[in-house]
């Protein structure tokens, strides 16, 4: 879809849904609104895309109380200003629109999260991404590091960039808006994305990108949109094996859950977010037990969190459910910085080879 | 040398005072933050105690200010009946001398240990003398003594005395000095405002260091002293009865008429055949083996419960509500006495209270206030009986979140009143599992909890009723103004709406660009007859309609407008102004209107 198009498509919608609420009124009926429900009971694998979508449930919002009626009137203020900032062609951050709200005085938003789970309620209605509101997160997107060559559309003109020979130590910064980007050329045999810097910044000091023709990616934890779509385009266009290296414990598990199948929060952009063919290369907690890896205790809170797992529909693979059975009969965790204790080299000369061996990407 | 001769050398007898320094913690002195607390306590007991006894109403001063690093004088004076001299030294330096120990009514102290245990804790970390001032009356002078206590002996030691201008006409002051901290300063002034809740008629004033602090009272009225009663039968232990044989010259059933509460001639001459004994026998002269058969027929005999108005002294429902009201502002306030009862003999008399709402902590467990005989227990609150009756009734049932204890913007007081409170030990922080008492207890927090539900459950029905009125009439306006900007159409008239989901007069009161605006629909089927009170800063001089009448009080004005509204009609009123203030609506069911202020 071009920009125009999208923008056109935008207006429409975020029109549509004010036009609905003011034939409500005109007819003397208290406005109202219907949204999927957003949790991970309402979630559903869509076999053609491979990703998990909102499933039919909806809940229905009527300005009836006191509650359901700020939040109506919060998003017709959202509408409101986006209207605004399309016609203006401007554009701003989720942040800077939170500020601006603080003159909407009974629409003002409580908190910025407040703000943003709005704009993802807006998305979902009016099946427009965020991009179409001309807003972005402010949150800058994460680094990539390999044998990749891409040209980007900046504000000061086209660049061509290759993401090891022009770029330094720390790679190439992925932008907010990944659809400006162009992928040219790349020499890699797959793409590993990690969760932590440490491990990032390991593998690059220990060449692994050059040996291995590797395509590095930082998640910086839970990966933000820009490094989310980042990756579902290199996979799309390039063909390329995704694996992510996260921490062992439950947390990083949903890391990976969102890299591959799409977060609850964003179901309904699963298609454009979502890289369905990544594949979990660890920590597993069986590498804990067949290493032997420095461990800490699961905390009461972990052990909740493993639970919930086993009844999340993104988990309920054979894999899954042995491995997260197996870590809470375990109870330990482990960082993926762990394997230092083996030496600086191990991970880059023994656990990986003979992990990505055993996946068949090498 | 036997071994038996060599121990023989090393045993002898222990003198109260000498145990009590090895024990501080059973009289409440196991660390100095506490032992201002206890020492306070005492203290405050005893004085509120002679009040009561001398008929006048309770006003009572206390002070602790540090004098030097570690050391802390602590002044409670009264102005009570105040003590004789000759008895001073004996109540404050001597441990178990009192009055009140040996009588069967409600007291606040009873052992006689209390402060003079104070006096003999100051004696140990500080060495400094207590000094005690006493006056019984205007015509007598008031009397000035130093004391401490002779450890080995348990006996007064008096460092000097001489008589003292006072001009308090009569009451007790005493000084006590020891080594503190005041790490416990909250936990005191909680101990003072519980106090002053159950002690409605007395008045506390507080300095501490450099603050002061007043708990004052809310009722005048003096409380009837607790009039003491003879023992009950089936209360007595074989030691007492030993020492009431001991002293008496009179036959056996005329001891058992005379000394006992309920016991008749009838009652007399059945236990004395059940015990094998004659009536006419002397008591003086009754071995140990027939004083047990003798206590055996006493329990086992039937005789009615002891009489409980005249010994316990409850605080009262409508006292309790007052003190809890003047302390906590609450939403919600109730408060039930029980009927007196009986365990083992002892009288006693539950009372309780619940307060919900208002200024009380929204989150984490309910407040809980403990009481024995008007005195708050304020530690070993996991081990009281009064705590897991509270946890031992289902809250849930009366719509209260509960983990163990009920949770949420609640407060629970619990008082029970007895000649014989049963702690679980001597610091008296307690109160023991009793069947008898414990029953009273829940029952008495059962029926608070049906008022609490009630009042909640009302509560909530009109809070939906004012929560979906201001989204009516408040927040769909302004959806409605927005939303006809977006679209680029006429502004929409929200009024269908409004009628159609309130079915009542609404009053709106709202301010834009200087105009106050006061508008009032009927969707109602009646027509209303209406009068509109509105009190605020504005005087309203250009109101139009003009103001049947206005009034002025401190800068406020109440404007007040009667109006006739046919149903499905609306009346408005606009006047220059700043809005706020307060809008009411009189003429009509309270169910059948509602108020809504747009600016807020």
């Amino acid at each position: 879809m071009s920009k125009e198009e999208l923008e056109k498509k935008s207006m429409a919608s975020l029109i549509r849904i004010a036009t609905s609420w003011y034939d409500q009124m005109k007819a003397g009926e208290v406005p109202s609104i219907s949204l999927p429900t957003r949790t991970k009971y309402n979630i559903e694998f869509d076999d053609t895309s491979e990703v998990w979508k909102y499933g039919d449930r909806e809940s229905m919002r009527t300005a009836a109380s006191a509650k359901s009626a700020t939040h109506l009137l919060k998003m017709a203020y959202v509408i409101g200003f986006v209207k605004q900032q399309l016609l203006e062609n401007r554009s701003s951050t989720l942040r800077e629109m939170y500020y601006i709200s603080e003159e909407w005085k009974r629409a003002k938003f409580g908190a910025q999260e407040e703000s943003n789970f709005l704009i993802e309620d807006l998305e979902i209605i009016s099946e427009v991404p965020r991009e179409g509101f001309h807003l972005h997160p402010e949150e800058n997107g994460a680094s990539i590091y390999g044998p990749m060559k891409i040209r980007e559309e900046t504000r000061r003109g086209m660049r061509a960039i290759h993401c090891q020979d022009d770029v330094g130590q720390a790679g190439y910064t992925i932008p907010n808006n990944v659809e400006n980007i162009e992928f040219v050329d790349h020499d890699a045999k797959f793409v590993i994305a990690l969760e932590t810097g440490g491990m990032y910044d390991r593998l690059i000091e220990n060449g692994f990108d050059e040996e291995y023709n590797a395509i590095l990616v930082h998640l910086k934890g839970q990966p933000a949109r820009s490094t989310r779509r980042m990756l579902n385009k290199i996979s799309s266009t390039w063909n390329l094996p995704v694996l992510v290296f996260t921490d062992g414990d439950p947390w990083s598990y949903r890391i990976f859950a969102s890299v591959a199948y799409g977060a609850i929060k964003s179901a309904h952009m699963s298609e454009m977010l979502a890289t369905p063919k990544a594949q979990f290369l660890g920590l597993q907690p069986s590498d804990i037990r067949d290493y032997n890896l420095p461990s800490d205790k699961l905390t009461e809170k972990d052990v909740e969190a493993l639970n919930a797992e086993l009844t999340d529909p993104r988990f309920s693979t054979e894999y899954w459910k042995k491995q997260i059975n197996l870590q809470i009969e375990l109870g330990l965790k482990s960082e993926q910085q762990a394997f230092a204790a083996r030496g600086l080299d191990f991970v880059t000369k023994k656990y990986l080879p003979a992990r990505l061996t055993d996946m068949g990407v090498i | 040398m036997v071994l038996a001769d060599e121990l023989a050398k090393q045993q002898r007898s222990i003198s109260v005072a000498e145990f009590f320094e090895k024990n501080k913690h059973l009289l409440g002195f196991d660390s100095p933050t506490r032992g201002v607390i206890t020492t306070i306590k005492e203290a405050v007991d005893n004085a509120l105690d002679a009040c009561e006894e001398a008929q006048v109403l309770p006003d009572i001063f206390i002070s602790i200010k540090k004098i030097s690093n570690e050391i802390f004088r602590i002044i409670v004076e009264d102005n009570g009946p105040g003590i004789v001299p000759a008895q001073v030294p004996f109540v404050f330096g001597k441990l178990l001398y009192g009055s009140r120990f040996h009588q069967i009514r409600q007291s606040r102290g009873q052992q006689g240990i209390g402060i003079s245990a104070a006096v003999l804790y100051a004696q140990l970390t500080s060495g400094i003398p207590t000094i005690v001032i006493s006056r019984t009356g205007p015509k007598e002078s008031a009397y000035k003594c130093e004391i401490q206590i002779k450890i080995e002996t348990n006996e007064p030691d008096i460092v000097s005395e001489q008589p003292f201008e006072w001009d308090r006409i009569h009451g007790t002051r005493v000084q006590i000095e020891f080594k503190s901290t005041m790490s416990a300063k909250k936990k005191l002034l909680e101990y003072l405002k519980y106090t002053s809740i159950v002690n409605p008629h007395a008045r506390f004033r507080v300095e501490l260091d450099d603050e002061a602090f007043t708990f004052d009272r809310v009722s005048h009225e003096i409380i009837t002293c607790p009039v003491a009663i003879q023992p009950h039968p089936h209360g007595i232990e074989f030691g007492q009865l030993k020492r009431m044989a001991e002293a008496s010259n009179a036959k056996l059933s005329d001891f058992l008429v005379e000394s006992f509460s309920r016991v008749g001639k009838k009652i007399a001459l059945d236990i004395c055949e059940r015990a094998g004994l004659t009536s006419t026998v002397k008591v003086k002269g009754l071995t140990a083996v027939q004083l047990k058969a003798l206590l055996g027929a006493m329990q086992a005999v039937t005789v009615p419960a002891p009489p409980t108005t005249q010994c316990l002294s409850p605080i009262g429902e409508e006292l309790i509500r007052r003190g809890l009201d003047k302390e906590f502002q609450m939403d919600f306030v109730a408060a039930r006495t029980r009927p007196s009862s009986v365990f083992s003999g002892h009288p006693f008399m539950v009372e309780a209270a619940i307060g919900y709402g208002g200024k009380l902590p929204v989150e984490g467990n309910a407040i809980v206030l403990r009481f024995a005989n008007r005195v708050p227990l304020m530690y070993q609150q996991g081990a009281c009986a009064i705590t897991s009756c509270i946890s031992n009734v289902n809250w849930k049932s009366y719509n209260i979140s509960q983990q163990a204890l009920p949770m949420g913007p609640i407060l629970i007081l619990v008082h029970v009143a007895s000649t014989n409170v049963p702690f679980t030990s001597e610091s008296k922080d307690a109160i023991a599992s009793i069947p008898e008492i414990e029953k009273e207890i829940v029952l008495a927090l059962q029926d608070l909890g049906r008022d609490l539900k009630l009042f909640v459950s009302r509560r909530d029905k009109n809070k939906v009723a004012e929560d979906r009125a201001r989204a009516v009439c408040a927040i769909i306006p302004e959806i409605a103004a927005k939303v006809s900007e977006i679209v680029e159409k006429p502004l929409v008239d929200t009024s269908p709406i409004e009628g159609k989901l309130m079915r009542k007069l609404i009053a709106k009161k709202w301010t834009r660009d200087g105009k106050v605006t006061i508008e009032l629909s009927n969707y109602t089927t009646h027509e209303g007859e209406i009068a509109i009170y509105d009190i605020s800063y504005d005087n309203a001089t250009d109101a139009f309609p003009k103001a049947d009448f206005v009034s002025e009080l401190d800068g406020q004005f109440t404007k007040v407008w009667k109006a006739i509204i046919p149903p499905q009609t609306a009346w408005q009123v606009s006047y220059t102004g700043k809005g706020g203030g307060l809008l009411e609506i009189r003429g009509i069911d309270d169910n059948k209107k509602m108020v809504v202020d747009l600016d807020v």
